[in-house]
């Protein structure tokens, strides 16, 4: 694989309004880029494998930036960095999950500068699409990481259609589990759409794991009240604590009163392409108290139906685990 | 005397490659100017401040800091360990903020503040505290990531003047150490804040 130093020659725009970046998204399309933190994209670029024509530089539209408080929740700029969400006031006091999973990505320099739109949208990353392979995601008719000789450790147990990657987010499983929804522009207007529905797996769109069409920008995330304050756990196993990339991942928000679980949301990442709702767990532990007796009552539901690959079934007794830690926790 | 014409030679030679690359980034402004602005993609030449010098420069769009820094302001300093954001090396202040310059466009920079490993010491020569401490507690084996960690002590100890052990460790989480040097690094980052006599 040749590694070069610099990147090659494309053109570079810094728009500071949210129009002009419209204009261009919608002009450059599928030949332009969106940059935020730069921290997916500059290793495409530099390997050679992505080759857009021009960056759209989002970082210089204040618009985009910060954390307000709205009539029934907040909303966080997507150009907002990793580091501003990990220690906002606000969201440790109320939206601790949030704050919790962004302070596990990466590292401390690139969580300054990474953002929480970014780290939504990010590839995924599976070494062999990284690697330039032609392929499922990159448009080829293999995927070399499901064959008998692949190196599967890190890929998906679940959802699984021609591509095996997982979502390798940690904020994604976080805002799923608290049901906030995205705000998408384009030059035609403005559509939101929730967290569950704004990822997809590659049944649907085998090229892309968002719903993002060339044009569009993710400007904001908003979480709804639905769960301020409530219960939390969250927990990320990866094979170091800096830079690494989740192996499982899980986010729950559980909503507590009389000494029982009212309701629940439990979201895993990193076991399939998007984050995964494990409904199967919800409705076990809804009316039972957080506890060494539901956690064993909960068994194996959360890796029910699993298929794994020939070196990740060590994720599903993983997922297992956590789920029963948010209910020890 | 060879010397001073070799360095004059080099001089000259460098002068005609940036008054060349000036006049085409200068043709590049023309065209430019001649499209609605959110059409204008970035000029090349343009002035960053590092070390709180303002220095003129010809940088590429996709240009890096690192690259900027080692290549063309003669900063070396500054090292490229991956240049892929995953070992910490190139780590320099961006505002006071610790940033990778391997995964920093230099025009992301045009009007922040950048310090480097040079910014640190004293007009009379005299060491930073933190560099100071760092040698105090042998934490420079073989040197590569030093410049690195300092800076992200720097920026720790503005923001924290008295860490604790494991917020220092948290901090310098993003600085790979490759001859293991770590606990060294930590005892320095203790020392540099009066944690350790």
């Amino acid at each position: 694989m040749p590694s070069h130093d610099v990147m090659p020659d494309i053109e570079l725009y810094q728009p500071v309004q949210v129009e002009d970046a419209l204009d261009l998204a919608s002009r450059l399309a599928e030949r332009g880029w969106l940059l935020g933190g730069g921290q997916d994209t500059y290793g495409w670029l530099k390997d050679r494998n992505k080759s857009p024509e021009a960056m759209i530089d989002l970082n210089g539209i204040e618009a985009l930036r910060g954390i307000r408080e709205t009539a029934d929740g907040i909303e966080i700029g997507a150009l907002t960095t990793l580091t501003e969400v990990a220690t906002n006031p606000l969201i440790k006091a109320s939206y601790s999950l949030l704050s919790d999973a962004a302070v596990k990505v990466a590292s401390p320099q690139i969580r300054n500068v990474g953002t929480v739109g970014g780290n939504l949208v990010q590839d995924v990353r599976c070494w062999y699409y990284r690697r330039g392979l032609s392929c499922y995601r990159a448009g080829g008719n293999l995927c070399y990481a499901d064959t008998p000789q692949g190196m599967n450790r890190e890929h998906a147990i679940f959802g699984a259609s021609r591509c095996v990657a997982v979502t390798p987010s940690d904020t994604a499983p976080a805002l799923v589990a608290l049901e906030a929804s995205m705000v998408i522009r384009s030059v035609s207007g403005e559509r939101v759409v929730s967290a569950q529905d704004f990822f997809v797996g590659p049944n649907v769109d085998i090229r892309h794991t968002t719903v993002l069409q060339p044009g569009e920008i993710l400007t904001a995330v908003r979480i709804p009240n639905t769960w301020a304050n409530a219960t939390f756990y969250f927990e990320k196993v990866a094979d170091r604590n800096v830079w690494d990339f989740a192996l499982v991942s899980i986010a729950v928000a559980m909503r507590e009163s009389g000494g029982v679980i009212q309701d629940s949301r439990f979201v895993a990442g990193a076991v399939q392409c998007t984050p995964r709702r494990m409904e199967a767990v919800e409705a076990a532990v809804r009316g039972k108290a957080r506890g060494e007796a539901t956690a064993q009552a909960i068994g194996t539901l959360a890796s029910n139906g699993a298929e794994p690959l020939n070196h990740n079934g060590f994720k599903m007794p993983l997922v297992d685990s956590l789920a029963k830690r948010a209910l020890l926790a | 005397m060879s010397v001073n014409l070799r360095l004059t030679r080099r001089r000259f030679i460098k002068g005609v490659i940036y008054s060349s690359a000036a006049a085409l980034s200068g043709a590049g402004v023309y065209l430019a100017s001649a499209q609605s602005r959110p059409a204008a993609a970035v000029e090349r030449l343009l002035s960053i401040n590092v070390n709180g010098r303002t220095r003129r420069v010809d940088v590429l769009p996709q240009e890096t800091l690192a690259h900027t820094l080692r290549y063309k302001l003669e900063l070396t300093g500054t090292k490229l360990g991956c240049n892929r954001g995953e070992c910490g090396a190139c780590t320099v202040l961006i505002d006071d903020v610790t940033n990778y310059a391997c995964s920093t466009l230099t025009h992301s920079v045009k009007q922040r503040a950048v310090t480097t490993i040079e910014g640190l010491q004293a007009a009379d020569g005299q060491l930073h505290s933190v560099q100071q401490a760092f040698l105090d507690e042998l934490g420079p084996q073989c040197g590569f990531c030093t410049p690195g960690q300092v800076l992200a002590t720097v920026a720790l100890l503005k923001s924290n003047p008295r860490p604790t052990r494991e917020e220092a460790r948290e901090a310098l989480a993003g600085n790979l150490c490759r001859c293991g040097a770590y606990d060294h690094y930590l005892n320095g980052v203790m020392r540099a804040s009066g944690q350790l006599s």
